[in-house]
């Protein structure tokens, strides 16, 4: 079994190629650049690197948020096209869930939060049970003050909400607030592949037709036009 | 080459994808409208926009593959619009046909939307033959065009303000009507007197075949404050008598019409050009195709127009336009990306 991953929430996108022995590849790029210009020419390099071809995978997983919306919709656009060629099945994976991951038999709570601008960030709260992850909190919006608030426990925070909020939660939560090392913070395609590999096992797979976002927010105008006819 | 080819259009609020074969005939020519999604806000909404767009793309393209009854391998090419447009709508159209074309392993070709409004018209009349001058009339664009041959393409003018299109939707709301503009305009005017409201005609001075609209909404606008109506904060009138409604509408578009085809006729008397092209969804606006036939007869001019399903935004028109373009040995890569405000030269 062979899955083609794909992670655009943040600007730090990821590809990578994975096996149910192993890993064969992952290239990750975190740099001020689109998508739309980077990640058709990054599956083509880790195909070709390792002697690949698009047709090649059995599957394609793809991380479904939250996260940028314009990042994510190339990422699902880009999946849906490979999956109507290639008729192959596609997984999708929630973005946080797949960074909680990133810290496998954490004894803490582990909260990844990405920004998610208009002063919140996206945000949810895991924990680990030896290799069983469990939900503590659901993938939500939050400013960073209500998040601070709900933190009772030690708690490793990862992501880009840390870099303008990780000294807020530093001073609001003190010796509670752990960051993840440098290497662990952003999303990882291996670690989509990895849960895309157990949902395809598990035949958890979604018509591509109707794939779309975790977008958590709705747009703005519909939140204006809500309050309108609210008589806000 | 295989004789199918793909077109797929998400530049605004219509998700289309279309097969043509040999570059000319229309096997299928599938448009999802957002029209209803976009109606309670009185225009387009990007956000919401991008989010239908993702969410119809691949039914519309499986939809306009079943329709041409060709399946996937037999496509020999894919063209997509790359810009102008909203850039969030533009990026789901040009990942899906990125994609599409890499894993099918045929060639992309990148279209401008308003190259794909003018050749639009060589679906219905291939045997056109150069110079021509084209006016592009939409919700987003009003841009005029010297085409002296395939593929060059010198913009005469285009609107300092609001596109024509924007114009209709705007006067529509004031006026209660709905959207989209430019049909409940149409429907409302009907009736009315063109020539009861002297609202202005802004024409650009210096010999300056450049346009300007946002004047005429607010003459609209002066207009009914003047007559004691006040504009609710959701930019809609109440309680407007329906003749009078008819009548504004009537001498709005009596007054957009003149000075749309005004420009056109004195670019191509200009140009020394002997056809004149109108395409976009404004080009369904029968007045206008009216008013400038008839102008255009008088300094003996051909006048063209797509018919109206291929005048709004469709991907026949994109397809049509790559074919071309593939046929000069143009391919996209890999890294295309969208462009909001590319240039059409």
């Amino acid at each position: 079994m062979l899955i083609l991953a794909i992670e655009t929430s943040t600007l730090q996108g990821s590809v990578a190629l994975m096996r149910d022995t192993g890993l064969i590849s992952e290239y990750t790029l975190n740099i001020e650049a689109t998508h739309s210009e980077r990640l058709l020419p990054s599956i083509h390099r880790l195909l070709s690197d390792a002697g690949l071809k698009i047709g090649d995978p059995d599957g394609i997983a793809v991380a479904l948020g939250p996260g940028s919306f314009t990042g994510l919709r190339i990422g699902l656009s880009t999946a849906k096209g490979l999956a109507l060629a290639s008729g192959k099945p596609v997984v999708g994976v929630p973005t946080l869930e797949a960074m909680a991951w990133n810290l496998p038999f954490c004894p803490y709570w582990i909260c990844p939060i990405l920004d998610a601008r208009k002063k919140e960030v996206y945000c949810a709260i895991y924990r680990f049970h030896q290799d069983k992850l469990e939900t503590i909190m659901g993938a939500r919006s939050l400013s960073p003050q209500a998040l601070l608030s709900l933190i009772r426990e030690p708690t490793v925070f990862l992501g880009d909400g840390l870099v303008p909020y990780g000294c807020l939660l530093k001073e609001g939560l003190g010796d509670n607030a752990l960051f993840a090392p440098l290497s662990k913070q952003g999303p990882s395609a291996a670690n989509v592949a990895e849960l895309g590999l157990w949902k395809l096992g598990r035949g958890e797979v979604v018509d591509p037709a109707s794939l779309v976002p975790i977008y958590i927010r709705p747009s703005e105008a519909e939140l204006k036009l809500g309050l309108r006819d609210k008589g806000g | 080459m295989s004789e199918f080819i793909l077109g797929i259009e998400t530049s605004c609020d219509e998700t289309a994808a279309a097969v043509l074969e040999k570059g000319c005939i229309i096997r299928s020519n599938v448009v999802a409208s957002q029209v209803t999604l976009h109606a309670p806000y009185g225009g387009i909404v990007p956000e919401l926009a991008s989010r239908r767009h993702l969410e119809n793309v691949l039914p519309v393209v499986i939809q306009a593959l079943r329709q041409a009854e060709v399946q996937l391998p037999d496509l020999g090419a894919i063209s997509v619009t790359a810009g102008p447009g909203l850039v969030g709508s533009l990026l789901v159209g040009t990942s899906m046909a990125k994609s599409l074309a890499y894993a099918l392993g045929i060639p992309l070709v990148a279209v401008n939307h308003l190259e794909g409004h003018i050749r639009a018209i060589f679906l219905e009349h291939p045997e056109l033959t150069y110079p021509y001058v084209a006016l592009v009339v939409s919700g987003g664009h009003t841009h005029l065009y010297y085409v002296p041959e395939e593929y060059i393409y010198r913009l005469l003018g285009r609107t300092r303000d609001d596109a024509a299109g924007e114009a209709f939707d705007k006067v529509a709301k004031l006026l209660g009507l709905g959207y989209p503009g430019g049909p409940a305009i149409e429907r409302a005017g009907a009736g009315g007197n063109p020539k009861a409201i002297a609202f202005p005609r802004s024409y650009s001075g210096n010999g300056s075949l450049d346009f300007s609209f946002s004047g005429l909404k607010t003459a609209v606008l002066y207009y009914l404050e003047g007559l004691g109506y006040k504009i609710q904060r959701s930019g809609e009138t109440k309680f407007l008598p329906p003749e009078l409604v008819a009548d504004i509408a009537a001498s709005f578009q009596q007054a957009i019409v003149e000075v749309l085809t005004r420009n056109v006729i004195k670019a191509a008397k200009a140009k020394k050009a002997r056809l004149v092209i109108l395409a976009g969804g404004v080009a369904c606006n029968q007045l206008l195709r009216q008013h400038l036939r008839k102008g255009a007869e008088e300094e003996g001019l051909e006048v063209l127009f797509p018919s109206p399903s291929l005048c709004t935004d469709n991907a026949a028109m994109v397809a049509a336009a790559g074919y071309r373009r593939l046929l000069r040995g143009e391919r996209a890569g890999l890294d295309l990306n969208a462009s909001a405000n590319l240039p059409l030269c």
